[in-house]
């Protein structure tokens, strides 16, 4: 890892602290206890020690002392369960106490940030910075509390303990535990390359699988099922021999540590023993060094896996707090004005717009919409139709210029009061997994049920409604996969229905509707369009000669703006498209 | 999964010698504490350095030959577990490619993938893990008990109330913490589910000013899993000190009985510590096994989810034997009053069809989404068996055609234009596997794909990338048409293939098709009228069933719902792009 990774993971670190210091307490309190514990973990091998050379042989045993000693036992080993209880429990708390305020904290930022966040990043990558990055974050910083520091606590202490038990045998244990860890390091760099054949051979495999069977009604229709049997045996063969390598020499790990330790432990015999019988150590104490012995190579293993994992865990952190860093969108003015029950004037003056500085998309435009007038915009794919909807919800904001309603600035007015305003139907017929009920709802909580049903009949879907498993109670999901397209789009129409705003922005677009269904839908937006400002992105003849104000768009640009007549007229770029297009 | 275990028959050495070196290993283990026993006693008792040293070379051949059974009990298993897991993965792959429609609809593709995947890798970890340590752990800790016996049969005594104990606090915490760890993934998956909705409806959440509505929910899933998340730490955290406590009130019992079989002259000093040693490795493998017992568990759920794969799948075994075909009947089809269920379905898709087509003829079918149009054509190659009436093709009703025999006569070109991973040759060989090259052109030709081919470099050597995406949708879609005409079929079936092609490249097809020297019997499937209004039937489908069957003129006249749908992409065509 190079210089500035490890400055930005020091970074993290920091306000990882941060974070957690006003549990500091808390954190005092269990890094105590992680000393506690340790210490008497490491004394009860030395007590028994004790004990054991107060049972020198027949009618040398000191009864006195033995009871005294295992009363001891007894009593540090309760201490110390209760103290890692309630040390887990401690560490459990701030963790997960942690952990929940992060995502509450990117939540609320979630909310609050401006659209161009989520045009720009996927959603699989949010989705995941504020799940599992997060909780491998958790993970880490469990393991980093329990086995990271008492693992360190635990090889300092015994180092300690061996040492001022016999010098001598602590050299042997301390040259010779290292090579436990060479093996292991050593066998895990030999089966990394036949795990990453295995992987490939697996990854090959999937892809074949995954082609397949997903056509796997292909392969029938045109008897192909022996051919890919063949080509599916050669792979498979590869990965049984890939697989069966990898497997054997990573399982060589544990009993190659284990000899290794087997040989420590044996060392420590006989360099024990023979000390024992100079006089230099006792027979207890010997038993001591054995069972140090066995103990001291644990946590080094466990060492070296807690600190990837923990480097891990701060880069996952590290994602989070980006998330959470990222500007949010700029706050409503101090004095913003409630805008309440629109008249529905809404003009673009002089306003100019791009997503990014580097491709200009519209500029210098200026439109002006009367109450009550429908308004279409026309188009190819690309151009802009989407934009002007951002402007007009103040999903963007323009860079130059100003959007006025009843004459005030977008800029102006609250975001809550504008978008209260303006009813939307778009394209992609988003809908809540909740139930029909709520989803219609979702503009005016407090409707009544009989608004509802009244909503919904004006939008054609009552009857389909009726008709699902549990009416208006049926809870909407993709997975039954229960309502169509068609259906999707009229509850939308309906959730708009229900609040009757002042202002409406339609995409009526329904490609993947057949065209029966389409008509229903129609209808539903004529009715929604009586007497309210609409803005439509147009796609059928009707609609279009049917506005009072046609905005033909090409990339970006508002080139032409007038009525069907107009525009046929003038022989514009308009009245081409119409000719290409529409006199099939 | 005692089924699946058959396919272990092969591996029978190793399944046994596995785990009988394990075991022999982990004897060598519990040797040890005796050497170090006899190295205190005798060693140090009689001062006796020669022995000490023999012992620690014992000690070092025991750890070595306890080694080289383990490398040995460790290859046994790696090969009976992958050779295992490929020989289940291949009867898999063999089952599904037998697999009926209806079969593959219950079952769904994705879990199919699941299964085949990663359900058989869990399996294979588990009978890794099952030969490798199925008898160590228990061994070694029954081993050790048996040991203590030898040693001193009171002391023992203590070891036979520690092992239960120990067990039921390890078994009893996993088991108490793995259904809510399982709940607690669950809520995971619900906080994920929150996070989606809130990021793919920004819009209409922020346009309806649900947002603190929707933090506020959010807060709520996130505050019930981080109570869970608690509740199982709370748990779990007793499994260490409660081991522990019971583990050192075990050795003080030993020491204390030590100490007064000592005084007596009973035992030694050495039999003490090699007491003390045995209990030390019992709580470690006690620990191993349990989780061992998880593993296995989880691998045996995979192992029943494969199996249930096996049990579901209904093929049907097919003769191949040729029905004679009279050739005055070659290239007809009749339905009589044919109605099709799909399988769980309340409502049957395709209610009471009749119609007949000659030899030559081009049938067009039109209706709404969901009206069984797809279902009705994918009746004939016998995709799906009708439950009523009866299809005949040829002459001969079609249950009487073996289905690689029917499907040989047919040219599919299925409503998603699938390719697969390879050559523009290798895919249109699906067609016929002895075509060649010529007829391979002359099919693309008809299929107006000759254009894709003459603009890549490679020619028909272009390699399709995964699910073709290196073609556009029209081009993909000319590519299966051709890959069904290499057959040079008897019938075409155009399952609404046409509608990424521009309207003058389907007049085109359509055209070259009427043109071709062996005509084939075509049924077009179609939303748009104009593909299907030159056909010489038509068959108009309203939820499953025949509301009008004619030519287009005649439909115009008599046909309500014909009508409608060529009234409503009168206006449908007439649109702008956008």
């Amino acid at each position: 890892m190079d210089k500035k990774e490890t400055g930005v993971q020091m970074q993290t670190l920091r306000r990882v602290l941060q974070d957690l210091k006003h549990d500091w307490f808390r954190l005092v309190l269990t890094l105590l206890l992680a000393v506690l514990t340790v210490a008497l973990t490491l004394w009860v091998p030395i007590l028994v020690g004790n004990a054991i050379d107060g049972i020198k042989g027949a009618g040398f045993v000191d009864f006195d002392a033995v009871t005294r000693i295992l009363l001891t036992i007894g009593i540090s080993v309760a201490v110390t369960a209760l103290a890692q209880w309630v040390m887990s429990i401690v560490q459990n708390k701030i963790v997960y106490e942690v952990v929940e305020d992060i995502r509450n904290r990117a939540i609320e930022r979630l909310e609050h940030l401006p659209l161009a966040y989520f045009d720009s990043h996927p959603t699989g990558v949010t989705i995941s910075r504020m799940i599992s990055d997060v909780d491998q974050f958790a993970d880490g910083l469990l393991m980093g509390f329990t086995q990271l520091f008492t693992g360190v606590l635990t090889i300092i202490g015994t180092l300690i303990m061996m040492l001022r038990i016999h010098p001598g045998i602590t050299v042997v244990v301390f040259v010779m535990t290292p090579l436990s860890l060479f093996v292991a390091a050593f066998i895990a760099k030999r089966t990394y390359t036949m795990f990453r054949v295995q992987a490939e051979t697996r990854a090959a495999q999937t892809a074949m699988i995954n082609e397949t069977i997903t056509n796997q009604k292909v392969v029938q229709a045109f008897g192909h099922e022996q051919l890919t049997m063949d080509e599916f045996d050669a792979v498979n063969r590869e990965l049984e021999t890939a697989s069966r390598k990898a497997t054997f020499y990573s399982s060589l790990t544990n009993p190659c540590t284990r000899f290794v330790n087997a040989l420590v432990y044996a060392a420590v015999g006989v360099t024990g023993a023979l000390a024992a019988i100079r006089g230099s150590i006792s027979v207890g104490q010997l038993s001591t060094f054995l069972s140090y012995a066995n103990q001291y190579t644990k946590p080094f293993n466990e060492i070296s896996g807690v600190v990837t994992e923990l480097q891990n865990a701060l880069a996952c952190a590290d994602h989070v707090y980006a998330l959470i860093d990222e500007a949010a969108e700029s706050p409503d003015q101090p004095d913003a004005l409630e805008l309440q029950q629109a008249e529905g004037t809404v003009r673009f003056d002089d306003i100019s717009f791009s997503y990014t500085p580097e491709r200009p998309l519209i500029s210098h435009c200026s439109i002006d919409v009367r109450p009550g007038q429908r308004v279409a915009i026309v188009g190819p794919t690309g151009c802009g139709k989407t934009t002007l909807i951002n402007l007009i919800m103040r999903f963007y904001d323009v860079n130059d210029g100003a959007i006025r309603i009843d004459g005030h600035d977008l800029r102006d007015l609250t975001r809550s009061s504008l978008r209260t305003q303006i009813g939307m139907v778009l394209q992609e017929t988003w809908l809540k997994a909740a139930t029909v009920r709520e989803n219609i709802r979702m503009g005016m909580p407090d409707a009544t049920d009989e608004q509802v049903i009244a909503a919904a009949k004006a939008a054609h879907a009552h009857s389909f409604i009726k008709r699902l498993p549990q009416g208006y109670d049926t809870v909407i999901s993709d997975k039954n996969g229960a309502l169509s397209q068609g259906q999707r789009q009229l509850l939308c129409i309906a959730r708009v229905m229900l609040c009757l705003p002042p202002m409406l922005i339609l995409d009526e677009a329904t490609s993947s509707i057949d065209t029966r269904t389409e008509q229903k839908i129609q209808s539903a937006f004529q009715k929604l369009m009586q007497g309210r400002t609409s803005f439509i992105v147009a796609h059928r003849l009707s609609t279009i000669q049917e506005a009072d104000l046609i905005l033909v768009m090409k990339d970006g640009q508002i080139i032409e703006q007038g009525n069907h007549e107009s525009l046929l007229r003038l022989g514009g770029f308009y009245a081409n498209l119409h000719q290409s297009q529409f006199a099939h | 999964m005692k089924k699946l275990l058959r396919l272990l028959a092969d591996y029978k050495k190793e399944c046994m010698l596995g785990p009988l070196f394990k075991m022999l290993e982990a004897t060598f283990e519990l040797f040890v504490p005796l050497v170090v026993k006899s190295m205190i006693d005798r060693g140090i008792g009689n001062a006796d350095r020669g022995h000490i040293i023999r012992m620690c070379l014992l000690m070092a051949l025991l750890a070595a030959v306890g080694l080289s059974c383990t490398l040995i009990a460790q290859y046994f298993a790696a090969k009976a577990a992958t050779g295992f897991s490929a020989k289940l993965r291949r009867a898999l792959m063999q089952h599904i490619q037998r697999m009926t429609y209806t079969d593959l609809d219950t079952l769904g593709t994705s879990s199919l993938i699941t299964r085949m995947t990663s359900d058989i890798n869990q399996l294979q970890t588990g009978v890794n893990l099952t030969i490798r340590l199925l008898l160590r752990s228990p061994f070694i800790v029954f081993g050790a008990m048996i040991m203590a016996f030898t040693v001193d049969v009171k002391a023992a005594l203590i070891f036979v109330c520690a092992i239960p104990l120990l067990s039921v606090v390890v078994f009893g915490i996993m088991l108490l913490t793995i259904p809510m760890y399982r709940r607690v993934q669950e809520q995971l998956d619900v906080l994920t589910e929150t996070t989606r909705e809130n990021l793919t409806g920004v819009r209409v959440i922020r346009a309806f000013r649900n947002e603190k509505a929707e933090a506020q929910a959010f807060r709520q899933e996130n505050d019930l899993l981080v109570s869970m998340q608690k509740r199982v730490g709370r748990l779990s955290a007793l499994m260490n000190p409660l081991t522990y406590v019971i583990v050192n009130l075990a050795v003080v019992a030993l020491i204390y009985t030590g100490a007064l079989r000592v005084q007596t002259g009973v035992l030694t000093q050495g039999a003490v510590i090699a007491l003390y040693n045995y209990m030390s490795q019992i709580l470690v493998e006690l620990i191993k096994f349990a989780n061992f017992i998880i593993s296995v568990t989880k691998a045996v759920a995979c192992g029943n989810r494969i199996q249930a794969v096996f049990e579901s799948g209904h093929p049907v075994p097919d003769d191949d034997s040729e029905p004679e075909i009279r050739p005055e009947n070659r290239g007809t089809i009749t339905f009589d009053r044919v109605s099709f269920t799909y399988e769980n379905a309340a409502e049957p898709s395709v209610k009471d069809i009749s119609f007949t087509a000659k030899r030559g003829d081009v049938i067009g079918i039109i209706g709404g989404t969901g009206s069984g149009k797809s279902t009705l054509v994918s009746l004939i190659p016998r995709f799906y068996e009708p439950t009523a009436g009866t299809i005949t093709i040829d002459g001969i009703p079609s249950t009487e055609f073996p289905r690689r025999a029917l499907r040989n006569r047919i040219g599919t070109v299925p409503q998603k234009a699938v390719l697969f991973h390879g050559t523009i040759r290798q895919n249109l060989l699906w067609g016929r596997g002895d075509a060649s090259d010529d007829e391979i052109l002359d099919a693309l030709k008809t299929a107006q794909a000759l254009d894709i081919v003459a603009a890549k470099a490679d020619g028909l050597d272009e390699m399709i990338t995964e699910n073709g995406r290196n073609l556009s949708g029209g081009q993909r879609q000319r590519l299966t048409i051709a890959r069904a005409l290499v057959r040079k079929p008897e019938f075409l079936i155009l399952d609404d293939s046409a509608s990424a092609l521009d309207f003058a490249t389907d007049a085109a097809l359509r055209k070259a098709l009427q043109e071709l020297p062996d005509r084939p019997t075509v049924l077009i499937v179609s939303q748009r009228t104009a593909s299907i209004q030159h056909a010489d039937t038509i068959l108009v489908l309203d939820d499953g069933q025949l509301a009008g069957i004619g030519t287009h003129e005649q439909l115009l006249k008599r046909c309500e719902v014909y009508r409608e749908i060529h009234a409503s992409q009168f206006s449908k065509e007439v649109r702008s792009n956008g």
